[in-house]
């Protein structure tokens, strides 16, 4: 069995899946941790500090690129597989089969597909502008934490909207997450009941407080909770 | 139990063989008792059928106690009907009521082809099994039976996942069409006994390549298929398939 | 005089003796000999995949979607093995004298003798195949006890053995196709014996799915067809289970034996209706804990929980103290005929007797306590801790108890009634399984061997999986030594054209009949017939009126059948129809067969004659035979008669009080 084998079998992609899903969860943890740190109430002051590192120091950036490729992958991947499984039943049924499972397990790709919306809307706001000032260099960030305030802050209707995607996509990531969470430690082959219990209540929790504290974020400034 | 009489309509999916397109036809049957079976149902709809000259519908079935995994209608939007843990011959007619519409159409998937109206080609599944789901063990060369203790509860577990009747719901409730629950549960009946061990790498990865080639989908965990399976075949024999392929992959010499 | 076969030599040294010096094929030879299997239940998978493991080209047949679905599938219980794990004297004479003995005295002792020889490899080799049994803690394997014995040597899965088994011999059959040894022709029906020179060389078989008919050569023919339970329309066995490929051998020459031997099992849950199509069996392994009773005031309405214990009369406990409930199946099935008729039963229908847990769950309940060393507990907790325990044992029976009748047996007795579930009687072969027509076999239920005139329980997967591992790679090997030299057949022979064109006829006749009446609507007639007359309890007036009846029924069958649809499709009534006509046949054979023998015998049940006190009555001095029929005509059969010789039992009144 070759490696291209082992990873383009319906079990292999599914690892695929499992693995970058599960690296993508890993950088949520980061993310949230450092913008946590808006709560700070400093004017920004640790936020800044804590976006300096991720874009001054090489390993920060190094692994980016990393979760660009892992993001990459379960886009592409995500998307292949959804049309492959769709193309495996070519004539549906009259009447769909809706108690054996949730909704959210049933739509992941059009939970995924309201993330990536939001993600492009994100990435313009903030990772573009930043890295176009950055250019190659290690350092040279804008003020991300003055960025937030602008773009969240205000009554009018690009801002309400900026908001709204900002909420969907929260919306989006918290039921995405509530099953990709446990479904891919299913993946990777946690069969043993009591464990995969406590990981799918973990995944549960996870998903449900990390998107709750992601929204919290936009409604802060835009409420001014925080200075 | 009280009992009662019903009548019904039934929307059934008629299609003459895999060439021609199918449709749904409009059926009335009465006085149906609701002490009779589903499938007895389908015996007065027949009847009445070949009274009238019409075709009847035809639909697979066996045993009519549960057992062959012969039968296979989805009905009202889940395989084998509306109650758990059942299959559609032990469906019996209290769980409907009079002036009831039933829609009943045949397991949907591209690896299991309508062969007429209900009936559709399972031989996907034999070929999985052919492709690794049994033990090299030829006739006489057994060791004594008690030769080798095996753990209760995995002897146990092995059971409950061997106890799977291939009969494809789990194919026909996922929405990917998967095969992953039937095929999990021949893997894990086997990786969980001693006597499958020597063959446990070359089994998983067999069997799958084989699924893949019949055109089955892939799984996403979403959990319709242990919901409808008249076994209660468990969602964890998947993890258990994952982790065998996993293993098995990453071991692999060539 | 029928020529079985059995070789010389003291009862335990025979088989030994056949294997060490009976002819072998060496392996270059195997590769041409080209075997069919017809059937692949337990006999047949099992049959086809050891054969294709020695080396033969094997074709296999199955009317249904996959070989897995066979009716062996559908055995609950168990099966037997005189392993003596449970060192509770049990041994390989103990259960060949149970089977002899169950099976009143009209089995062959040489051939039990092997059964019971061979059982305890059917074990190992199961084992080896990854099949789950049931394990004690230690995790060895575990043992219960079934009717009509007293020892524990029945090896289980749940209460889904047969599946279990059948799984571990199609896996083995898969494996097979999968090397190329076996082909597998699936939703195939045989439907003609091809017969060259005396010698089975072929079938003709009808693709079920395109309905086309297909010719296939074989250098043997084996037939692993299971029983003719339907013959009685109601019955546990599959829908689609027939006696048709055994029929066509039986017009093809081969005899048919002891066809009246037909087992009614005495747990099964009783018809509901008119609209009935199948009955559902209960284990028998529920008559371990289940008390059997009936009230003692004739035609008593009131609801089980509501009979006092001093009201209710636990018949066979009553009959059969030393027994009790676990008396063989024939027994209890009369004894629970008995009852009914007498105006004891209980239901809507006055058909059916309590198998009631109510005891049981109580002696569970306080086993618990006392095992756990709870102390004082409740009368509702010692219940609860019962239905647990009872739970686990039979939980899956309980299940499938509610979901047909809606009634949850763990609050309210069972209602149970007898039903058709297994027949002793087949195809009529010597010692290598091979019937009169040389080359051609029957295996399993298809054959009449093993069981005599009733059979215990456990027994039937025993026998399926002895024949097709142990006994046809030996003794089909004897017989295609001497078959090297025989070419295969190109298909276009004559007796292949010939046999083509007598099915093709056949269903075409069947086409034009355009009748008025449906196959279902004859097949319940004629299940009614023999089940009034031929069933559990048998007279000479009555089995001669049936005989007229089936024949009139036969008449208006192939006047007036009415079948949809066209031949060259999928059309399932067609196969219908070509078996319900086999089956009509084979009921007239059936009450023949049962007016010769002025004998109660077994689950044959003359009413004249029976002990005062109302049990069967055996003539060892007249009918010691085994009757195997040979079709002369129509409704034309000649008997020729197997005398059986005990060489090592003196046969005796069976005694279970």
């Amino acid at each position: 069995m070759t490696w291209k084998q082992m990873f383009t079998s319906s079990v292999g992609k599914k690892l695929v899946m499992g693995f970058t899903g599960l690296f993508l969860i890993l950088f949520l943890i980061v993310h949230v941790g450092l913008n946590a740190c808006i709560w700070a109430n400093d004017g920004g002051e640790m936020f800044n500090k804590g976006a300096h590192f991720m874009g001054a120091n090489i390993v920060p950036r190094i692994l980016e690129i990393g979760l660009f490729v892992g993001l990459l992958l379960h886009i592409v991947q995500g998307y292949m597989l959804t049309v492959l499984n769709k193309k495996a039943r070519s004539v549906g049924y009259a009447v769909a089969y809706k108690d054996g499972s949730k909704w959210y397990s049933r739509s992941m790709a059009i939970l995924g597909s309201l993330i990536l919306i939001f993600l492009s809307v994100h990435l313009s706001n903030f990772w573009f502008p930043n890295r176009s000032s950055q250019g190659l260099s290690l350092g040279g960030e804008i003020d991300l934490y003055a960025k937030m305030k602008e773009t969240f802050s205000g009554a009018d209707i690009t801002t309400v909207l900026t908001i709204t995607i900002y909420l969907l996509g929260c919306g989006a990531l918290g039921y995405h997450l509530a099953h990709g969470f446990q479904s891919a430690f299913k993946t990777l082959g946690v069969h043993n009941k009591r464990y995969h219990q406590m990981l799918a209540a973990i995944g549960f929790g996870f998903s449900i407080i990390v998107c709750l504290a992601f929204a919290m974020m936009p409604l802060s400034f835009h409420f001014g909770w925080i200075q | 139990m009280q009992h009662y009489n019903m009548n019904l309509n039934l929307k059934v999916w008629r299609q003459k063989n895999n060439q021609t397109k199918g449709e749904f036809k409009l059926y009335r049957v009465e006085n149906i008792s609701s002490e009779m079976s589903f499938l007895e149902m389908f015996d007065v709809l027949n009847e009445k059928l070949i009274t009238t000259g019409e075709d009847p519908v035809a639909f697979d079935h066996d045993c009519r106690e549960g057992i062959c995994g012969m039968c296979s209608m989805y009905i009202n939007g889940k395989p084998h009907g509306p109650w758990q843990a059942n299959t559609t011959c032990q469906l019996h007619m209290r769980a409907f009521k009079d002036g009831d519409t039933i829609v009943v159409e045949p397991w949907r998937a591209n690896a299991f082809p309508v062969i007429k109206d209900l009936t559709v080609d399972r031989s996907a599944f034999d070929r999985i099994i052919q492709a690794g789901g049994y033990v090299s063990v030829n006739t006489g060369n057994a060791v004594d039976g008690n030769s080798l203790p095996i753990n209760k509860d995995k002897a146990d577990a092995a059971f409950a996942a061997a106890m799977c009747i291939g009969c494809g719901a789990c194919v026909a409730a996922c929405k990917n069409s998967s095969a992953m629950l039937f095929m999990s549960a021949k893997v894990s009946h086997l990786a969980l006994l001693p006597q499958g061990e020597p063959e446990r790498h070359s089994r998983v990865i067999n069997m799958i390549a084989q699924m893949d080639k019949e055109g089955f989908g892939a799984c996403t965990n979403t959990g319709a298929c242990e919901a409808t399976c008249p076994k209660e075949i468990s969602l964890s024999n998947i993890a258990r398939l994952n982790k065998e392929y996993l293993g098995a992959s990453l071991v692999a010499d060539k | 005089m029928l020529e079985s076969k059995i070789p010389a030599g003291k009862l335990e040294d025979k088989w030994n003796d056949y294997k060490g010096h009976c002819k072998l094929v060496n392996p270059a030879n195997k590769r041409k000999l080209e075997v069919i299997v017809v059937g692949t239940g337990l006999a047949g998978a099992s049959a086809a995949a050891s054969l294709g493991e020695m080396g033969y080209k094997v074709k296999a047949f199955c009317f249904q979607d996959s070989p897995r679905r066979a009716h062996s599938i559908a055995a609950q219980g168990g099966i037997n093995a005189a392993k003596n794990y449970q060192n509770d004297g049990d041994s390989v004479f103990r259960l060949f004298y149970d089977t002899i003995k169950g099976g009143d005295y009209r089995a062959r002792e040489g051939n039990v003798h092997r059964l019971a020889e061979v059982s305890t490899s059917i074990i190992d080799q199961c084992v080896a195949q990854g099949v789950p049994f049931a394990r004690e803690y230690g995790g060895l394997l575990s043992n219960r006890s079934f009717g009509g014995t007293q020892v524990q040597r029945t090896f289980y899965a749940a209460g889904q053995t047969g599946q279990q088994l059948l799984i571990g011999a199609y896996q083995a059959l898969e494996r097979q196709v999968a090397l190329g040894n076996v082909t597998m022709y699936a939703r195939h029906e045989m439907l003609e014996v091809v017969k060259v020179d005396g010698k089975a060389r072929g079938i003709i078989a009808r693709d079920l799915v395109g309905g086309k008919l297909e010719r296939h050569f074989g250098h043997a023919v084996l037939l692993c067809t299971g029983g003719y339970g339907n013959v009685f329309y109601l019955s546990t066995n599959a829908m689609g289970s027939n006696v048709t490929a055994a029929w066509k051998a039986h017009k093809a020459g081969a005899y048919f034996a002891n066809p009246c031997f037909t087992q009614i099992h005495p747990t099964c849950i009783p018809v509901s209706g008119d609209h009935q199509s199948k009955l559902t069996l209960m284990s028998e392994s529920l008559r371990n804990d289940g008390r059997i009773w009936v009230p003692k005031k004739q035609g008593d309405n009131r609801k089980s929980t509501d009979i006092p214990e001093e009201e209710r009369d636990y018949y066979l406990e009553r009959r059969y103290p030393a027994f009790g409930n676990l008396v063989p199946r024939d027994v209890a099935s009369r004894a629970a005929k008995e009852r009914c008729d007498a105006g004891f039963g209980v239901g809507t229908s006055k058909q059916a007797v309590y198998l009631d847990f109510a005891a049981a769950i109580q002696r569970y309940g306080k086993g618990e306590v006392s095992k756990r060393n709870l102390g004082n507990v409740s009368a509702e907790e010692i219940t609860q801790l019962g239905k647990d325990v009872v739970k686990e044992k039979y939980g899956n029976l309980f299940d499938m108890y509610e979901k047909i009748t809606g009634e949850n047996p763990y609050e309210v007795a069972m209602r149970i009634y007898p039903a058709v579930h297994y027949t002793m009687g087949g195809l009529w072969v010597d010692y290598e399984l091979m019937t009169n027509v040389k080359g051609l076999y029957a295996l399993g239920e298809a054959n009449f061997s093993d069981h005599g005139a009733n059979r215990l329980g456990a027994s039937a997967l025993m026998q399926g999986l002895a024949d097709g591992y142990f006994v046809i790679p030996y003794t089909l090997g004897n017989y295609l030594a001497d078959e090297i030299y025989a070419k295969a057949l190109e298909t276009s022979h004559p007796a292949f054209e010939e046999a083509e064109k007598k099915v093709s006829d056949r269903i075409n006749t069947l086409m034009n009949i355009k009748g008025k009446q449906s196959v279902e609507s004859f097949h319940k007639r004629l299940g009614k017939i023999i089940w009034d007359k031929c069933g559990m309890a048998r007279n000479k007036e009555g089995l001669e009126t049936a005989i007229k009846e089936v024949q009139a029924l036969k008449k208006e069958f192939w006047s007036d059948v009415r079948i949809p649809g066209e031949i060259n499709s999928y059309n399932p009534e067609l196969d219908k129809a070509g078996r319900v006509a086999d089956f009509i046949e084979l009921g007239e054979l059936m009450c023949i067969d049962a007016l010769t023998r002025n004998e109660s015998c077994g689950g044959h049940f003359r009413e004249e004659y029976q002990t005062e006190d109302g049990e069967a009555l055996r003539d060892d001095e007249n009918f010691m035979f085994v009757s195997a029929w040979e079709l002369k005509g129509e409704h034309q059969w000649e008997l020729h008669k197997e005398e059986l010789k005990y060489e090592v039992i003196k046969p005796s009144a069976r005694n279970y009080k």
